[in-house]
């Protein structure tokens, strides 16, 4: 999944990495993947946990603009912890990914200077509530289609703004399902002594 | 008290079959793991949170022989030394709070000398966790930094299998430290548990990466086109049990070896083909040639800056192959051409299969050359000191002539670890025991402690400085109740001398804070009921080392050595490999 493809590139040879990250759902895994970050001062731009296409794997979106090394470097420190199965990393060219928006907004405002039909059309954005005193907006895209809409939306009292972390689907991954296959039947240690806990993770480490 | 008869009741069961199902608390399941896991000696210090499995041990006593340390991390060094020395799990116990907090050095120490260790502390009630209560702190998130693993158990049916996962983790693939934080609840609950059933996978966790044979023969084909190769090792060779490997490999392709500190002993000190010391100490000959191989095998190490000088003039003329167990080291500080992945106890066994028998006569005589001038400049008058002074490198020889290089070497840090490292001669492999990642003052007493518990029939010698020394003394009254037979040997500059060293060649002799008084060494173990000496002038040497040596029991040496002499060779900061300087 490795990329040299420098579009989006700037001087420093850094650009946004999507780092994918397949773990089981511990608690005290987030906090071991954030502190590689921090301990190299690296900013987490955007960073999502959510199931995946496998019960019980969590999958971690993590964003972050660096320099292919340094994003190769990280990748193999977070794969190294011990509830992480896999970690790939992604250019934007390479991936599909989206941000959920939300825009609370005056309805008499919009209803007053500007129409909401023009609105949700131009920004592809759906109503999700209209109350007498303020309508929300949800659109989904990227950063710069959101952004946008922000913008546009200034001059008309926007109340409130918020977005969510980039979930982003790989565009040449065939899943994990295959993958963790292979980890389940990966050789044992050199103490051969089968181990009845294995499959009952979820029952026995989680608090 | 209710509680405590009843585990006394259990615990009679529980003796009479460890292996079985037995219904009893979970600090009884913890001790039967321990006992199923082979342990046979833990370092601890008992407290609030950690009681009920204190109370549990009461009944064990015949199995699990327990050190009382005076500080926990006394108590984690110590189970570092035993690790390093018995290459078992090395075992702690400590409570919740600020005995957990003791810990946390120890537990950097392990995690950066990937040291295999289980430290189990004890935790507040799970019902008052998170209410800042008496002793609690979150141990789970402080010490996740510096553990290979961690948990926090709060049910006492987790018990048999988080353990069994901690010591999995603990010794497989690059070892390293785990924590299991027990609340004392889970502690004292009665549960019946079924036989304890060692771990040996986890399906999110690869302790060794696929072995990839097309590697192994781009690595062969570099080294057999090789003129000048020359291979470095590290800890890795020993943690991976590998020695013999090693040698058959180096022998077969007659390549030259100089070792990280962590990797000393994993070859004997006088094999032809030890070239010796890599790094900002090290010897001449390798650092500089470091610069001229055409070839360079890395074995088990990980290109510490302090091994590696600048990074951008370190061998840029050579290939580089690397053989690491963790895929995270390779290309992490120096780029490798081929990096072969995987335990070197299975790849140096394929790859000695294909390199090809070899003499590189011409090129070991250059470290030869090399090696003859750092003798007549740094190494005959450190060892053999025209002076009156007496140096640390003299004191060296004198125990290698006493022990003949059998003995276990502990050190802690500074200029004596140099000197130690320089010139203590080793015949078998896990007789250094040095803090070498974390460089930590107060390491050498407790570590030789648990040393010389790791390897009983071994004489295990201590050299400490007058600075280190100071930080751990406490624990001369763990040998006093115990009778570890530790050789502590401390070699008194009147300076904290390697920091003095820097300040005379960088900072232009302003001593800052460097100059340190000590106590009356001599006094303060005989105090500890431990017999002492100093010698402050040479015609004495020897045979207080020999009276030392030769001692029954623990024993403590003071030798006065001069107040500033250097370490040389020496690599400056910031400064190539090859611009290492001899004075």
């Amino acid at each position: 999944m490795q990329t040299t493809s420098g579009t989006a590139e700037n001087e420093n040879g850094k650009q946004e990495y999507t780092i994918t990250v397949y773990a089981e759902n511990r608690i005290g895994l987030l906090n071991r993947i954030a502190i590689i970050f921090s301990k190299r001062k690296i900013n987490i731009e955007s960073l999502n946990t959510s199931p995946s296409e496998i019960e019980g794997i969590h999958r971690f979106n993590i964003v972050i603009h660096e320099s292919a090394e340094v994003v190769r470097k990280l990748a193999r420190q977070i794969e190294k912890q011990v509830e992480v199965l896999k970690v790939y990393y992604n250019t934007n060219e390479e991936i599909i990914w989206q941000e959920l928006a939300l825009y609370k907004v005056s309805t008499d405002e919009i209803t007053e200077k500007v129409t909401v039909e023009r609105l949700l059309r131009q920004y592809g954005a759906s109503a999700v509530v209209i109350r007498k005193d303020y309508t929300v907006f949800a659109v989904t895209g990227h950063k710069e289609e959101t952004d946008a809409l922000v913008k546009a939306l200034e001059p008309y009292e926007l109340i409130e703004f918020v977005r969510s972390a980039r979930v982003a689907i790989i565009k040449d991954s065939a899943g994990f399902h295959e993958k963790l296959k292979e980890f389940e039947a990966l050789e044992p240690g050199e103490e051969v002594v089968e181990n009845e806990f294995l499959d009952k993770g979820d029952k026995i480490f989680t608090m | 008290m209710e509680t405590a008869q009843d585990l006394t009741a259990t615990g009679t069961e529980t003796r009479q079959e460890p292996a079985g199902t037995f219904k009893g608390s979970g600090s009884q399941a913890l001790l039967n793991g321990l006992i199923a896991e082979g342990v046979s000696t833990i370092f601890g210090y008992p407290g609030g949170a950690i009681m009920p499995i204190y109370d549990a041990l009461y009944d064990y006593n015949e199995r699990l022989e327990h050190i009382l340390v005076r500080h926990e991390q006394g108590g984690i060094h110590a189970a570092q030394g035993y690790a390093r020395t018995s290459g078992k799990v090395g075992v702690v116990f400590a409570t919740s709070g600020p005995g957990a907090t003791n810990l946390v050095t120890g537990l950097a120490d392990a995690q950066i000398d990937s040291t295999p260790l289980v430290c189990i502390t004890g935790q507040v009630f799970a019902h008052l966790l998170g209410t800042d209560a008496f002793q609690e702190t979150d141990v789970i998130n402080i010490t996740t930094p510096v553990t290979k693993w961690n948990y926090q158990v709060t049910d006492a049916k987790e018990i048999p299998e988080v353990l069994a996962k901690a010591f999995y983790v603990a010794k497989s693939g690059r070892p390293g430290p785990v924590l299991i934080d027990i609340t004392k609840n889970a502690q004292l609950q009665i549960e019946t548990f079924a036989p304890y059933k060692k771990c040996n996978h986890i399906r999110s966790y690869r302790p060794a990466p696929q072995i990839r044979q097309e590697f192994i023969a781009e690595a062969a084909a570099l080294i057999n086109k090789a003129e000048r190769p020359f291979v470095l090792f590290g800890q890795g060779v020993i943690l991976g049990k590998a020695e013999k490997e090693f040698t058959e490999f180096i022998e077969k392709s007659g390549i030259p070896a100089a070792w990280t500190i962590m990797g000393e002993s994993a070859i004997p000190t006088d094999h032809p083909l030890n070239v010796g010391m890599l790094g900002m100490h090290g010897n001449y000959g390798p650092n500089v040639l470091t610069n001229e191989c055409d070839v360079l095998i890395a074995v088990g190490m990980r290109f510490d800056d302090r091994v590696t000088g600048r990074l951008d003039k370190y061998a840029k003329q050579a290939k580089i192959v690397h053989l690491d167990i963790d895929p995270a080291e390779i290309d992490k500080n120096v780029k490798a051409d081929v990096g072969v992945w995987g335990d070197c106890k299975a790849t140096l066994p394929l790859l000695t299969a294909l390199v090809e028998k070899r003499n590189h006569q011409a090129w070991l005589d250059r470290f030869k050359a090399y090696n003859q001038e750092e003798q007549d400049q740094v190494i005959t008058p450190e060892l053999y000191p025209a002076g009156e002074e007496m140096t640390m490198g003299e004191v060296l020889r004198n125990i290698n002539e006493i022990t003949g290089g059998d003995a276990v070497i502990v050190t802690d840090v500074g200029q004596h670890q140099m000197v130690a490292c320089r010139y203590a001669k080793f015949n078998k492999t896990r007789s250094n025991v040095t803090s070498g990642g974390l460089g930590t003052m107060g390491f050498g007493l407790p570590a030789a402690i648990g040393a010389k518990y790791g390897a009983p029939e071994r004489t295990v010698i201590a050299i400490i400085g007058d600075g280190g020394f100071q930080m751990t003394p406490q624990e001369l009254g763990t040998i006093m109740q115990f009778g570890a037979a530790v050789k502590i040997l401390i070699l008194n500059n009147r300076f904290l001398g390697m920091v003095r060293q820097w300040q005379q060649l960088f900072h232009d002799k302003r001593y800052s804070f460097v100059n340190i008084t000590s106590p009356d060494f001599v006094a303060l173990a005989k105090s500890y009921y431990i017999e002492a000496s100093r010698v402050d002038e040479r015609a004495s040497l020897r045979s207080a080392l020999e009276t030392m040596i030769n001692h029954e029991g623990s024993y403590l040496l003071e030798v006065m050595v001069g107040k500033e002499n250097n370490v040389f060779p020496m690599v400056p900061q910031g400064c190539s490999v090859s611009e290492i300087r001899l004075k």
